[in-house]
């Protein structure tokens, strides 16, 4: 089929119209390789790898060189003839058509769709590690702290102490929080009867309706409770034990209130206030992670307590209402 | 050059004409290069009904109040040092202290965290009044209704700005009020635990609270407003601004012959404009 020959296609022809140039040239690839292969081998080992890169680079430089330059030495250019396949008209059916009009991928095309990609790798590269950052700190990596608060032998059988102390004291006063703590004196351990436990009561000042300080009502002091306050200075840093008889809870904010079991009498909080788990090591009281409760029966150590898992504030753990809440974030892991 | 005086001008004309091609150089320049001069012409110069009124002017002021926070909140950060630490010399926090010395000791510092605090609210009460506005007249329909839409999300993310703001001064107001916003963002149905434990970047309200909402407040949520206010303007410029509903116009009636330019020259004087533009201003449906 001669080159000349014109194609009886002529949908076809209108693809062609723009004069044919030389083809581009590979050189520049591998020149490119071959400096990537030099930084590489700078890193890896600047003797061996990089004497290999520079020469790749260099062959290709000159052939790259020549190519570039054929002009100027008036070497003939090689220009692809235009080759058409000429085509039966009987022979173009519209799957042909079809096929011919898919098949070639124009250069705008494929820049496009290089451009679209690349553009969309680089996006995903940045946007990944920057909104995991944002986002991931929240919850990974969120721990216990334990409170060292002191001795258990400070503290009389079934008197009531607000007391206050660092969670962290590595983010400092920030991280003061307040309890009501109250020792309840040894009771059976459930797994091992005949073991004595010490039983500790300890209600986290956290209003669980949306959060503020809920304050103890009732007197406070030497004077009016009869039991003196006292400070400690643990590994936590200064915690305060101030006496108090408290008739229940309330908060400032939205006036919800609890009793001293710390279940929700009144006002609008939607379940009783958190608690927190506690271990004695040493003959010491050491606070654990807080948890959510939906209401407490009885009290001191024969309370029985609904456990949950530590909910945000202002959600349900019981009820129909709890399905909205149905996974609370990783806490005190 | 050809002089618009017989007589020979005077050295005084002479000088004062030269001072006009002096001043006027620049923008000649400009405009040759960008089109920019042309452009604000476009933009401020524009044609509007002739039956406006003040009340359309709330906008504008929402936009003034909203530049107004811009400047004194930049100038702030010059000051402000968003640290939850405590001072080891006076034992108070270092973000609360950092409030009281632009308040108290620096020159004019009251003054220009006054222009901001107080300027939160008029920037917000602005807006909601701007948005009464154009409920009022109308001016949110075909084809407006997309402009509605973005000065929603301004109203959203000025009141984002008013929450984060909040947490800054780092006292007992701040404090408890950022607590209880984020629980309340909290009870919010299966994703609210977890928006309200991003907010706080844990599971209290921290120094990582603060340095957060530090920079939600001056980087992002701004970047943000200041996006949707340019997309709002270009929709109010493309699409003109609405008649009163009293207008003859907005009800419908066909102007009449003698009064069809009925559309006021621009503010000052009248500015020829391209034909698309006015095209589009004198469009029926751009102008209900």
């Amino acid at each position: 089929m001669e080159p000349e020959q014109p194609s009886t296609d002529t949908e076809q022809e209108s693809l062609h119209e723009e004069a044919h140039l030389p083809p581009p040239s590979l050189w520049p690839i591998g020149f490119a390789i071959g400096i990537v292969v030099v930084l590489v081998g700078l890193i890896i080992d600047p003797l061996l790898i990089s004497s290999i890169g520079a020469a790749i680079a260099i062959v290709f430089g000159i052939l790259w060189a020549r190519d570039a330059t054929r002009e100027l030495r008036a070497e003939p250019i090689t220009v692809e003839p235009e080759r058409r396949e000429t085509v039966e008209v009987e022979e173009t059916t519209t799957a042909d058509q079809q096929g011919l009009a898919d098949a070639p991928v124009t250069r705008s095309v494929f820049l496009e769709g290089a451009t679209l990609g690349l553009g969309a790798v680089i996006g995903g590269l940045i946007v990944v590690p920057v909104a995991g950052f944002a986002a991931l700190p929240s919850f990974l990596g969120q721990t216990v702290h334990k409170v060292d608060l002191g001795p258990i032998a400070n503290f009389p059988l079934g008197k009531w102490f607000i007391t206050t102390f660092i969670s962290d004291p590595a983010e400092g006063e920030v991280s003061r929080q307040t309890a009501f703590v109250r020792n309840n004196g040894p009771v059976a351990n459930p797994q091992k009867p005949s073991e004595q436990v010490p039983s500790f009561t300890i209600i986290s000042n956290h209003c669980v309706h949306l959060g503020c300080p809920v304050q103890a009502n009732g007197p406070t002091g030497l004077k009016y409770t009869g039991t003196a306050s006292f400070k400690e200075h643990t590994a936590n840093g200064p915690v305060e034990f101030e006496s108090v008889i408290p008739a229940g809870y309330g908060c400032p904010c939205h006036g919800g209130q609890y009793d001293p079991e710390g279940n929700r009498i009144a006002g609008p909080p939607v379940r009783a206030l958190n608690r927190f788990s506690f271990e004695v090591v040493h003959g010491r009281l050491i606070l654990g992670a807080p948890y959510s409760v939906s209401h407490v029966v009885n009290t001191g150590a024969q309370a029985q307590i609904y456990k949950y898992k530590e909910a945000n504030a202002g959600n349900h753990v019981d009820g129909p209402e709890q399905w909205f809440y149905p996974l609370q974030p990783p806490q005190n892991q | 050059m050809t002089t618009p005086y017989r007589r020979k001008p005077t050295k005084a004309e002479v000088r004062r004409q030269k001072m006009e091609e002096l001043i006027v150089y620049p923008f000649d320049w400009l405009e040759e290069r960008s089109g920019l001069v042309g452009g604000v012409r476009y933009f401020l110069f524009r044609n509007v009904p002739a039956d406006i009124n003040w009340m359309q002017t709330l906008g504008s002021a929402a936009l003034t109040a909203f530049l107004v926070q811009a400047i004194t909140g930049v100038i702030l950060a010059m000051y402000y040092v968003p640290s939850a630490d405590i001072d080891p010399h006076t034992g108070q926090p270092v973000a609360w202290e950092s409030i009281v010395n632009i308040t108290d000791h620096l020159t004019m510092g009251w003054l220009v965290r006054g222009m901001h605090k107080w300027g939160a609210s008029v920037f917000i009460i602005l807006m909601f009044l701007h948005m009464g506005r154009v409920f009022l007249f109308g001016a949110y329909k075909y084809p407006r209704e997309l402009n509605w839409i973005i000065g929603v999300l301004i109203l959203v993310s000025g009141m984002m700005e008013g929450f984060t703001g909040y947490l800054l001064p780092w006292d007992q107001t701040a404090y408890w009020a950022t607590v209880v916003g984020i629980n309340l963002n909290g009870t919010a149905p299966f994703l609210g635990p977890w928006l309200a434990q991003f907010l706080r970047g844990g599971q209290v309200v921290s120094g990582y609270t603060l340095t957060r909402f530090y920079s939600l407040h001056m980087l992002l949520i701004p970047g943000a407003i200041i996006g949707l206010i340019t997309l709002h303007l270009y929709l109010v410029i493309r699409l003109g601004v609405t008649s009163p509903p009293w207008s003859k116009d907005a009800a419908g009636g066909e102007p009449e012959a003698e009064e069809a330019p009925k559309l006021r020259p621009g503010l000052t004087r009248p500015v020829p404009r391209p034909s698309g533009a006015s095209a589009m201003q004198a469009e029926p449906g751009g102008r209900e």
